[in-house]
């Protein structure tokens, strides 16, 4: 148990660093003036935070990550809408990208795909539900195209950070 | 990049393509009137051939949709994201504003034809 403990006091500013970090993105991503045609959709750059998260920490880790970044931005920037949306976009590509971690034989760029995808599609169904009406999935294709150069540059960039965090602090995770 | 990467970009791309395809023989044409809905239900049509502006007042707030131009947009929305208001006016089939604040979709709807032949249509009435 000694060890687990020395291990908890590593990781602590390591979650906090991770989660200030997504914040940052989620805080940028409100500031970009991007508009999908559906009113609150976001792109999904604090998603490079999980992609590098589920690299380097254990997927339960990252989820309480990710919910708290949620959480923390939508009382912050958001309104309880955009809290749904995110929950929505964040839960899903959360699950599919442990799913494809799983399943071997992708890399962090296919993962991260699968990301950015089902980040949008979970925030499109989100608003068809609300609003009762699949117009919106008018804009499904530009949203898929969307998730997926996202998520091809969120992989390529998760990628050479974790590269970089591996060689620079083995001790942490090992 | 793996094989599987790969495989999963052009499942994507293919996924997009087919539902823009499948978008774009649903009528990208101008369309010829606008459909209101607010909580899924019908709150009423309106003909983009003439300028109108139609208020929509629910108990959750008040939004004004503007046509000019065979174009509809909306100018005004006392929801608390704003949102609607910055999205672009619409004309084609199935384009749509939403206000989710206040569960409003305006979509483009029509013939799927060129607004030409929607007015023996009129006529007719
Ligand atoms: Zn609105």
């Amino acid at each position: 148990m000694k060890g687990d403990g020395e291990t908890m006091y590593k990781k602590v500013p390591l979650y906090a660093m991770l989660v200030a970090l997504a914040m940052i993105f989620s805080y940028v991503e409100a500031l970009l003036p991007i508009s999908f045609g559906v009113p609150g959709m976001k792109l999904g750059l604090a998603n490079l935070i999980v992609v590098i998260g589920l690299y380097l920490l254990k997927p339960g880790e990252v989820l309480l990550i990710s919910v708290l970044r949620i959480v923390l931005v939508g009382y912050l920037f958001g309104n309880g809408m955009s809290i749904v949306y995110s929950l929505a976009g964040g839960l899903l590509s959360f699950v599919l990208m442990t799913l494809l971690q799983k399943i071997k034989g992708f890399s962090m760029i296919g993962v991260s795909i699968a990301g950015g995808v089902s980040h949008n599609v979970g925030q499109l169904l989100v608003a068809a539900l609300v609003l009762e009406s699949g117009a919106v999935f008018y804009y499904a294709p530009v949203l898929l195209i969307a998730g997926l150069v996202t998520g091809t540059l969120i992989g390529i960039i998760a990628g050479r950070i974790v590269k970089e965090v591996k060689k620079g602090s083995r001790q942490l995770f090992d | 990049m793996k094989k599987k990467d790969i495989i999963l970009i052009v499942l994507v791309l293919l996924l997009a393509g087919g539902l823009f395809l499948w978008r774009q023989m649903a009528g990208a044409k101008e369309g010829a009137a606008v459909r209101v809905t607010v909580n899924g239900e019908v709150y009423g049509v309106y003909s983009l051939l003439e300028p109108q502006d139609i208020v929509i007042d629910t108990e959750l707030g008040h939004n004004l949709l503007q046509i000019r131009d065979g174009k509809a947009v909306m100018v005004e929305a006392d929801c608390p994201d704003g949102y609607c208001r910055q999205q672009s006016s619409i004309r084609h089939n199935h384009q749509t504003i939403v206000c989710l604040p206040h569960k409003i979709v305006a979509e483009v709807v029509g013939s799927g034809t060129s607004t030409d032949e929607q007015i023996p249509d009129v006529v007719a009435k």
